[in-house]
């Protein structure tokens, strides 16, 4: 305000209030850039750290211990595992769905509009809630999953308490989640397409095959990429479903990078680990973000220039 | 434009049937689970036709449950205040320290802009327990833990980039000329700021807030990690509730439908801004 004033009476004053202004509004917003940044610094110190909450006093910097002894550890090499299965079949499944939810949905119309609201409705459950959710429906001794199952001849399915299937749930509760996300966001990139090129293949009697993989998908790509990038980053993270869900069990079934840095920090009071295994999957999302940023700035600016 | 059989509608139709069955089943279910009591959601095959009762959300809101056992204290109440009031104060601290921002993202490039910008951005994608383990340690020492201020300043993380970048977005669609004529006109950048550019931003302002609203109150790992009983929101506070003996299924079910509904029907509210909401302004709706 004072900058504001001074600028009326002497218009020197003009160039310097705008030089600082801007600084001046984002000032708040970079502080708590700051605030962020100091426990990720933090975070970096203490995986070069021997350094358990249970034994403090044996405090110490073992450089690239914690990180050299997960080559040789089962329990890393089953969390990388776990890790890139459960991010790699949710993003594939959820994209195959969610585009042909969207293509079904593709017309605009009354009906289509209202079903794709609806859709959205899991997308806006918290993900912790959602698996509860299906945590009681999959109950063995009332959920109304297990009674389907078995009538279909599983009798005693286990759904997430047992090992051969928990991944199965898990991910089953992942797309019930996030399919709505994929497919709204395809939704959209498909009705801003042009309508010509559609129109002259069908004057030319093209077949359908052709026009979806040759029109179709090649011009929905950026939208593809997005939602895919967007995805694999959260689901890679995975962390609300499957802790609610199952706590990581049975076992070490479902220990993803986030549950199991999650356990280490509180169960075994492993700072050390938990924060070695963070970085590595920070070093994994900032590979995956750096391509998706790229991408997505690019739509972002052809969005803008629709506009 | 489009010829399509008959066969082609019918499974077309199925596939939709289908589609909508399985994305909308479970909270149909859980939402009749919640008007039931333990022994209709006992019984086996499941009903579909039981007679409603309010007996669930009464024990709720009461905060007393009867079980076999005798009475037991719930403080479900709580967990909805604390998930309202944390939302509630995070959206609207991050729009007070992110709307100003975003203003000075989308109107001046300024040496830098870019950079903060983009690490902002680069939060919504970092995993979330890297930063939150040392911070319960630090939390610990500076006395924030389980504090409302400390967890609204940690929920600025999923709030503040997202406000920043849709509502950049926004800004930099109104276009500068019109500001540049009110300024010619002898106002000062503050007035410009309030007299055009909030009033021409509000509606992507507001649809921020929403949106920052939504994915507070459906975070988890937060206040998971940072909240004890008495500061935890429903996400966390139903977890509680499951693994606790003693109450029912119908009062679980009562508590997820009274924790979704707020976000259900502001995204239903919303929904027109969701697709943009969701990509940070990538994908237009």
């Amino acid at each position: 305000m004072t900058a504001a004033t001074v600028q009326r009476v002497r218009p020197s004053g003009f160039r310097i209030s705008k030089r600082v202004l801007p600084y001046l509004l984002s000032l708040p917003a970079l502080l708590v850039c700051i605030g962020i940044l100091i426990p990720f610094l933090t975070s970096v110190v203490y995986s070069f750290q021997r350094y358990r909450l249970s034994q403090p006093w044996a405090r110490q910097f073992n450089w690239g211990d914690n990180y050299i002894s997960f080559f040789t550890d089962p329990k890393f090499w089953n969390t990388l595992q776990v890790s890139l299965l459960y991010a790699g079949i949710t993003v594939v499944l959820e994209l195959l769905l969610g585009l042909a939810i969207a293509m079904l949905l593709q017309k605009r119309s009354t009906l289509n509009n209202f079903i794709s609201i609806m859709l959205l409705m899991p997308l806006m459950t918290a993900p912790a809630l959602a698996a509860l959710m299906w945590k009681l429906m999959t109950n063995p001794g009332f959920g109304v999953l297990s009674y389907l199952a078995s009538l279909i001849g599983l009798q005693d399915f286990r759904w997430a308490s047992s090992p051969s299937t928990a991944l199965l749930t898990v991910v089953l509760v992942d797309i019930w989640v996030y399919t709505p996300f994929i497919m709204i966001l395809l939704l959209a990139g498909l009705r801003s397409l042009p309508t010509q090129p559609f129109e002259a293949a069908a004057l030319d009697g093209v077949p359908r095959s052709f026009v979806f993989f040759r029109i179709t998908l090649p011009m929905l790509t950026p939208y593809i990429l997005t939602a895919t990038l967007f995805r694999l980053l959260d689901s890679i993270q995975q962390f609300d479903i499957i802790y609610a869900m199952t706590q990581g069990g049975p076992g070490d079934t479902l220990t993803v990078f986030q549950v199991e840095a999650y356990l280490n920090f509180f169960q075994s009071t492993n700072v050390g680990r938990s924060a070695a295994l963070m970085i590595i999957l920070w070093a994994i999302t900032y590979f995956l973000s750096n391509i998706f940023i790229k991408n997505w700035l690019r739509l972002r600016e052809r969005a803008r220039g629709q506009a | 434009m489009e010829h399509t059989s008959l066969l082609e509608r019918i499974l077309r139709g199925i596939a939709l049937t289908l589609v909508v069955i399985f994305f909308m089943f479970p909270i149909v279910w859980i939402f009749m689970m919640s008007f039931q009591t333990n022994e209709t959601i006992l019984r086996i095959p499941p009903q579909l036709v039981f007679e409603p009762t309010l007996a669930n959300y009464t024990a709720l809101i009461t905060g007393k449950l009867t079980t076999v056992s005798g009475t037991l204290d719930i403080a479900f109440m709580r967990n909805l205040w604390n998930s309202v009031f944390l939302s509630v104060t995070s959206v609207a601290v991050a729009l007070l320290l992110g709307v100003p921002a975003a203003y000075a993202f989308a109107r001046h490039k300024f040496r830098g802009s870019e950079d903060i910008a983009f690490t902002l951005l680069s939060f919504r994608f970092a995993p979330a327990l890297l930063v939150l383990l040392p911070l319960t340690l630090y939390f610990q020492k500076l006395g924030l833990a389980n504090t409302y201020f400390g967890l609204i300043w940690v929920y600025q993380l999923i709030c503040l980039p997202l406000i920043l970048w849709i509502v950049r977005g926004y800004f930099e669609d109104i276009p500068a000329d019109i500001e540049y004529a009110y300024r010619i006109g002898g106002h000062s950048w503050f007035a410009t700021f309030r007299k055009i550019a909030l009033p021409l931003a509000g509606p992507g302002i507001a649809a921020a807030g929403l949106l920052a609203f939504i994915f507070a109150w459906n975070n988890f790992v937060f206040a998971l990690v940072l909240a004890s009983a008495d500061k935890q929101p429903v996400t966390v506070g139903a977890l509680a509730f499951i693994t606790s003996s003693g109450i029912q299924y119908g009062q679980i079910s009562a508590a997820i439908v009274l924790s979704i509904t707020p976000t259900l029907a502001l995204a239903l509210y919303a929904q027109r801004y969701l697709v943009e909401g969701l990509s940070l302004g990538a994908v237009k709706g």
